[in-house]
Order: structure tokens, then C-alpha cells, then sequence
């Protein structure tokens, strides 16, 4: 579940780039940014999840 | 260029910055408990130290300057500038008052502040050669490769003449590159060290475990702001190039965001709690400070403000959050005040800033900075000490973290006449 998350954080930042270099409309560049932001926020989540359920086995 | 006047008041407003470390030592010391004091003050200096000397080393060599040598990658019609080339130990670089060797001495302390962010995060637990090691990852690589991107004449200070989004990201003092940077990879040891033993019970619930010493914690909150007005002062001249009349400007919004973020926190906790919560003031306080970086010479005092305000809420909230809700035990509130603090401050200069020249499309370039910090910062910094406690475990042993910080990897307590404290006893 971390990796996965990791991985969402990566992809997340990824899509951010590929609509500033790729896109050229206003509209479509901020709502990719926006996308790729919505994908970082899901892959933060899971890395604290992650990390909240390693913490619950320990105790 | 800058002229002999503004060179100057540049040399003195870096010698200031100092005591912006001098005041983060001083909280995160004060905010742990009394059988760590001695080692958290020791790891500061240690941690100023590493981190000079490997900037020094290799740092500045990924950071690099704008203007100077760089590695590009084309994407389509334009060059993505994503990390320096300079030499090696900053050969090739004259010392001689040019901005370029302005901004180094400026870095030297900078990157001594960022490292010591983390610390406040690792308190009680985190062993000082592990401490060694992690500065150093921080100091030569994480640090310097944001750092280009933002002061470099990188990718993000590009966005605007290659993509049209504003003047592109812009942080003038350092909201971002120092203090998220420093806030991240706090988030990342408090996760891997995972909490002390004792904060959390069986079921979850974490118990208070008070700061040892709030007058440290407070004077910490008056040095600070004697740094932070050299940092947003020094990196608007070098950085954002604004004019030395803008100075008074920048101090003003300094004061006026620290003020206003303390006496939100100071209000809010007063209303929660019926008391005003000291160490949570102090947070706010700082949440203040490290949000105003990033626009001190771009937006009006007022909105600083709103600025200042929402970062002291926030912080205080982001603390609970952190603490309750994620079970993320940061003794100092490093975490939430250096990264939330900061990210607020990056994108209220989207908001709010009134910056020369073109602003549309500054918010989405300060939203992409913001999106590079999460998206690549954090992985990066998360991995590599992750990488490190695989080779050399960060956290102390049990015996170490029941001894006490001091006793253990120092042999000698901060305060020896002191009688035992209740805290000692917290069951485990």
C-alpha cells in the first residue's frame, strides 16, 4: 500500500508536468493540474494509511 | 547586477539569518523533553555544520545560480533547466560580492535551517549519526535540486517566459524551498522513526506529552523573527529582484504575519481551551513567519496580514490533525508549521501578489510548485532516508529512548541538579 502510494505521488506530479509542457489551452492545462493535484492528495492518503496501519500492528 | 548599496544591506541581512537557526534550535529544544535538551541543542550545531559543509562539497554544484552552467531536456519547444552543472567545492566561483557568490553564503546558512527543521520532528528518538547521515542527503542532494528549480533559473522560475504562467513560481524568501523542504522530510522521519514509545496508547489515544521549557520555546519565536526578517529581505533582493526600497516593505509584512499568526493562534486556543496554549502560540507565531516568505515584497501589509492569520489557524489545526487523526508524533509541530505554513504561503502569492509585470496565471505556476513539492520532493526525501534506516537504523534502541537522548549518546544530562521529572514516568 505504501508503494502505491509513492507511486500516486510520482504519477500525480507527472500528470502535473505532461499539462504544462503538452497543453496549450488555459482551461485544459488547469484542469489537468487540478487532476494530477486530486491523484498526489489519493497517494498521500494511502502512504498515511500505510503508515497508520504499520503503527496498529506494532501496539 | 546589484549596485554597492544594495550589495551591502544584502552582506548584513544574510549575517542576520543565523539567528533564525538560533531561534529553531532553541524551540525544538524547548518543545522536547528535559533528558534530550543537551543532545537537541548539540545535533543543531552538528546538523548547521553538515549541512555547510556538504553544500559546500556538492550542494551548490546541483543548486547553482542563474545564468550559470545547467543540464536542460527539451520538451517540445522549450528547455526544461532541471538541475546546475557547476564544479565540485565551488571551484570556478569568484567570492568577490557578486549575487551569484551572495547567494552562496545566503545557502550556506539556508540549508543549515532547512536540516534543522527535521529535528524538531525526530525529538526524543532520532540517534545523532542517523541525524548526520539524513542532513547530509538533505544538505547535497534534496535541497539543492528544489532550490535550482526555484533560485537556479530552473524549471519552476521558468514557467512564466516559457509557458506564460505569470513571472513563474515565485518565493522570495524561501517558504518552499527551505521551509517545505524542510517540512517534508520531517514528515518523512516522523513516519519512519514512528512515535515515541509512551505517546500513543493501546487504543490510539495519544497522551500530552508538555514541553520542557517555554521560555526557550518563546525567546526561540523573537530570534526567529530577527532571522526571518535577513532571509525574506536578502532572498527578495537576490532572488525575486526587487529594489533595496522595497526593504522596508518586506520588513513590515515580516512583523505584521509573525504577529498576526501568533495572536490567531493565541485566540483560537483561548477559545478552544478556555487558556491561551503557549507552545501552540509559539507555532503559530512561526506558521506566520514561514508563510510570509514567499510574497514579503509582493503584497500590501494588510494582506499580510490575512496572511499571517490564516497561517496561525491552520497550523494549529494541521497539529491536531497530524496528532490525532494520523498518529504522526512531531514533539515541535515541525511538520505543520514548516510544510502547511509554507504551501500556504506559496499559493497565497498566487492569490494575492501583486507582482510587476505579468499575473495571469501566477496561481497555477505557484499550484505546479506546489504539485513538484508533493509529487517529487516527497518521494525523494522519504526515499532516501528510508534507504538510510535500511543500512543504519535511524531510531534509538529502547534503552536509549527510556535513558534519555542526553545520557545516552552524550554521556552528560542538560541539566544535572534537576530533580526527575513526573514526564519520566509516563507508563510504557
Amino acid at each position: 500500500m505504501k508503494l502505491s502510494g509513492f507511486l500516486l505521488l510520482l504519477a500525480g506530479g507527472g500528470i502535473v508536468l505532461a499539462a504544462v509542457a503538452l497543453l496549450t489551452s488555459s482551461l485544459s492545462r488547469t484542469g489537468f493540474v487540478l487532476a494530477g493535484i486530486a491523484v498526489e492528495v489519493l497517494g498521500l492518503a494511502l502512504v498515511a494509511r500505510s503508515h497508520l496501519a504499520e503503527q496498529g500492528d506494532r501496539v | 547586477m546589484l549596485s554597492e548599496t544594495s550589495t551591502a544591506l544584502c552582506f548584513v541581512f544574510i549575517l542576520l539569518v543565523p539567528l533564525a537557526g538560533a531561534g529553531l534550535a532553541l524551540i525544538n529544544t524547548g518543545l522536547g523533553r528535559s533528558r534530550s535538551a543537551a543532545h537537541s541543542m548539540m545535533t543543531s550545531l552538528i546538523v548547521i555544520a553538515i549541512a555547510a559543509v556538504v553544500y559546500f562539497g556538492c550542494g551548490f554544484s546541483w543548486q547553482g545560480f542563474v545564468g550559470r552552467p545547467a543540464h536542460f531536456v527539451a520538451i517540445g519547444h522549450a528547455g526544461w533547466n532541471w538541475i546546475a552543472a557547476e564544479p565540485f567545492f565551488m571551484r570556478g566561483l569568484a567570492l568577490d560580492g557578486s549575487p551569484a557568490s551572495l547567494t552562496v553564503v545566503l545557502q550556506l546558512f539556508s540549508v543549515g535551517l532547512a536540516a534543522l527543521i527535521p529535528v524538531g520532528a525526530g525529538a526524543d528518538r532520532w540517534r545523532l549519526g542517523a541525524i548526520c547521515a539524513s542532513t547530509a542527503l538533505l544538505a547535497g542532494l534534496t535541497y539543492p535540486l528544489f532550490a535550482h528549480w526555484v533560485w537556479g533559473g530552473g524549471w519552476l522560475a521558468q514557467l512564466g517566459t516559457n509557458y506564460g504562467l505569470g513571472r513563474g513560481f515565485v518565493d522570495a524568501g524561501g517558504s518552499s524551498t527551505i521551509q517545505v523542504v524542510g517540512g517534508l522530510t520531517a514528515l518523512s522521519i516522523a513516519w519512519i522513526l514512528r512515535p515515541r514509545r509512551g505517546k500513543y496508547s493501546a487504543q490510539g489515544m495519544p497522551a500530552a506529552i508538555p514541553a520542557h521549557n517555554i521560555v526557550f520555546v518563546i525567546f526561540g519565536c523573537v530570534l526567529g523573527l530577527v532571522g526571518w526578517l535577513g532571509l525574506n529581505s536578502a532572498g527578495a533582493l537576490l532572488f525575486a529582484g526587487v529594489g533595496v526600497e522595497r526593504v522596508v516593505l518586506i520588513a513590515v509584512n515580516t512583523i505584521l504575519a509573525a504577529a498576526s499568526g501568533g495572536l490567531t493562534a493565541a485566540m483560537v486556543t483561548r477559545l478552544r481551551f478556555g487558556k491561551p496554549d503557549a507552545s501552540l502560540t509559539a507555532n503559530g507565531w512561526m506558521g506566520g513567519l514561514v508563510a510570509s516568505s514567499a510574497g514579503c515584497a509582493f503584497v500590501k501589509p494588510a494582506v499580510a496580514v490575512i496572511v499571517g492569520s490564516v497561517a496561525g489557524g491552520l497550523v494549529i489545526f494541521a497539529i491536531e490533525w497530524l496528532e490525532f487523526k494520523l498518529k504522526v508524533d512531531d514533539p515541535a509541530g515541525a511538520i505543520s508549521v514548516h510544510s502547511v505554513g509554507g504551501i500556504w504561503g506559496v499559493l497565497a502569492v498566487g492569490i494575492f501578489a501583486q507582482i510587476p509585470g505579468e499575473n495571469a496565471g501566477q496561481l497555477l505556476a505557484q499550484i505546479v510548485g506546489v504539485a513538484a513539492l508533493v509529487g517529487f520532493v516527497l518521494p525523494m526525501t522519504y526515499g532516501l532516508n528510508w534507504l538510510l534506516n535500511s543500512f543504519h537504523q535511524q531510531r534509538v534502541a529502547v534503552d536509549g529512548e527510556r535513558q534519555g537522548m542526553d545520557l545516552h549518546e552524550l554521556g552528560a544530562e542538560a541539566y544535572p541538579e534537576f530533580v526527575t521529572h513526573s514526564e519520566e514516568f509516563i507508563p510504557r
